[in-house]
């Protein structure tokens, strides 16, 4: 800030207090406990060699690439409970034409994101049209999309699963984009200088970052440049905090919602294209609970359920908690049950830290 | 006179059998704070209404700078220079001071291929502006959430100033408030008059209107009482003429009389 803008004769709010105001902060806090806690239990368990680090990643990135959008939408106050079964829907729109109608993958991911375009727009239509809740209405669509996904796929196919899409896929020019790794020249040289360990085989432990890491990263730079840094992220904020108010300034309160259901119908799509090139299949059940986690990690993350406050950055770090709490008890041989019993409970302490910070925020005067 | 900046000539409004305005003028000239005053139900918030573009009204003349004008929409309205500020404030507690200044007219600048909010221009600008207008911010970037309600209306005033409005209609901004608080905004009424600002003043509230006042305008029922030049009425005169104001001098009176030990009325 410029000198300009300070006010010479009021006390300057202090590194910390603005620090204490961040969204944020509760989910940076709690990716570093998480961290302390799985360095001091499962230091040894191979959790932070290359490989373990790449897994937890890979596990925070699927959830991030969700999360990002999600956080968006959730500060403009509104919820998408579609985006699970959004998942499973668009795996089914990528697999079935490749493999039964023989279309190019390129041309089913294009049609899966196309198609679920048009369902997140559908979705932002039916929110702001009829003034329902948005939890409602996407509850309807997750129950439909599910339902549909099972009805085409057997319809079709006679099964409600699919593999065996590496083999269209593999050559495909998009495949590099979903499946692909990247950093690979420079981690074979860290393998090369020992600092990444090898395999028996000789090989480095791992072979580049897989792309997912990339459009996490990517889509979450995008959406807190969006939200801090164009006029669609002021109308975001103000179509969560008062709707009402922001429509009397002239804001596109109702396009602004609209657009954020489609990122978030987007997302599902890109998880899926990058779920079904990886594993080379395809599963109606694919994405099943997804909706939930997104919340989770975005509320973590800082964003408050009500609208208006939040931070896709929190959202980035909730997805980072998320990831290296489900492959730490993995690799620390801690059955994998407690887990869901731990985010849960992580989140219920997320949201009363971060109103306790807000409240505190707000009562700064 | 000069050409007023809006003016109504026997307006009326209905809704449905309600008639909410019934034969009303008033106008505004550059430079003066002319008050519209009634009570509860009286028709103001209609008669701001039909100023800002929200009602046409039913029957009657609605001119802009002596032009005969219709408005489709508050936006035509606003862009026509007529501002309201509405007892909402239209402002979200949990967005900063800069974010509500600008809300839907961000300004922008170019960086590389893309359009971005420039928001240490935003910063700057609200800073600088409320600092012109008296308020003191202690930065730019604290939610409108941690301001007091004189300073919001404050807010909201100095957004419509900034955005070029030459009319201002203020829906009882000082209702809420304390005496300081509402003096922060008194004070500000004063300053729009004297950039030459028509503002009309809502209010119920004869004391805030008298002292900012240079006309008053007396709603009752829909009806207009007349309008008085601040040298042709008393505050005292004002208050009898409000709806109430009967009530008040008879409550008074009856209030003397209990205090010299007197029944105020028989037994009930
Ligand atoms: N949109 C409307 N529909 C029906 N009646 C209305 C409407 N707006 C105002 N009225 C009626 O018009 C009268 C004047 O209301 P209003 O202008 O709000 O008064 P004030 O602002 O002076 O309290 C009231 O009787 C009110 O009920
Ligand atoms: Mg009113």
């Amino acid at each position: 800030m410029t000198a300009e803008v300070r006010d010479e004769r009021l006390r300057q709010v202090s590194g910390l207090g603005r620090l204490l105001s961040r969204p944020e902060l509760g989910a940076v806090a709690g990716a570093v406990l998480v961290f302390v806690f799985f360095a001091i239990v499962a230091g040894g368990s191979g959790l932070f060699s290359a490989k373990g680090i790449v897994n937890f990643l890979e596990v925070s990135a699927q959830l991030g690439i969700l999360a990002a959008p999600v956080a968006l939408l959730m500060i403009a106050g509104e919820f998408d409970l579609s985006v699970g079964s959004m998942i499973g829907f668009a795996g089914i729109l990528i697999a079935v034409p490749a493999v039964i109608w023989g279309w190019p993958i390129w041309m089913s991911v294009l049609l899966s994101f196309a198609v679920c375009g048009v369902m997140g727009y559908l979705n932002g239509l039916t929110v702001v049209r009829t003034g329902l809740p948005s939890f409602i209405v996407t509850l309807g669509s997750l129950f439909m999309l599910r339902g549909l996904s099972l009805g085409v796929m057997r319809g079709i196919t006679g099964r409600t699963q699919t593999s065996g899409i590496h083999e269209y896929s593999k050559d495909d020019w998009i495949n590099p984009l979903f499946a692909g790794q990247f950093l690979q020249t420079p981690i074979r040289w860290l393998a090369e200088i020992g600092v990444i360990g090898k395999r028996a085989d000789g090989l480095p432990a791992i072979s580049g970052i897989p792309m997912s890491i990339a459009w996490w990263v990517g889509l979450t730079l995008l959406a807190t440049w969006l939200l801090s840094r164009t006029r669609f992220g002021n109308w975001i904020f103000a179509a969560g905090g008062d709707a009402a108010a922001a429509r009397n300034m002239g804001v596109p309160v109702a396009r602004t919602k609209i657009t954020l259901f489609v990122f978030t119908a987007l997302a599902a799509a890109l998880f899926a294209a990058i779920q079904v090139l990886v594993t080379g299949s395809a599963d109606t059940l694919r994405g099943n609970q997804k909706e939930f986690e997104a919340i989770i990690a975005v509320v973590i993350g800082g964003t408050l359920l009500t609208g208006g406050y939040g931070s896709a950055m929190g959202a980035m770090f909730g997805a980072l908690i998320f990831g290296v709490v489900q492959m730490g008890i993995f690799y620390t041989g801690i059955d994998t049950d407690w887990f869901k019993l731990f985010m849960g409970a992580m989140m219920v302490i997320a949201v009363l830290f971060n109103s306790y910070v807000r409240n505190r925020a707000m009562r700064s005067r | 006179m000069t050409v007023p900046l809006v003016e109504l000539r026997s307006v009326s409004k209905y809704f449905g059998k309600v008639i909410a305005l019934n034969g009303v003028s008033f106008d505004v000239q550059p430079g003066e704070v002319h008050c519209l005053l009634g009570d509860n139900g009286a028709g103001k918030s209609t008669l701001i209404k039909v100023l800002s573009g929200v009602h046409t009204p039913d029957a009657g003349e609605f001119l802009v700078n002596g032009e005969a004008a219709s408005f489709g929409s508050p936006k035509e309205t606003l862009d026509r220079g007529i501002a309201t500020v509405y007892q909402d404030l239209a402002l979200v507690p949990l967005m900063s001071v800069a974010r509500n200044f600008f809300l839907g007219r961000e300004p922008t600048k170019r960086v590389g291929p893309l359009r971005q909010f420039d928001i240490d221009m935003a910063n700057r600008t609200a800073f600088r502006e409320l600092r012109d207008m008296g308020i003191e911010l202690r930065d730019a970037e604290q939610p409108v959430g941690t301001l007091s309600g004189g300073e919001r209306q404050c807010l909201a005033i100095a957004r419509a100033i900034y955005f070029g409005a030459r009319v201002l209609i203020l829906d009882e901004p000082t209702s809420a408030l304390g005496v300081h608080q509402a003096s922060v905004v008194l004070k500000l009424i004063v300053q729009s008059k004297a950039r030459g600002i028509g503002v009309v003043f809502i209010s119920h509230n004869v004391h805030h209107a008298y002292v900012v006042g240079d006309r008053f305008t007396i709603l009752k029922r829909g009806k207009s009482s007349g309008t008085y030049a601040k040298n042709e009425i008393s505050r005292d005169q004002l208050l009898g003429l409000m709806a109430g104001g009967k009530e008040l001098i008879d409550l008074e009176q009856e209030i003397a009389k209990l205090g010299n030990g007197q029944p105020a009325s028989g037994p009930h």
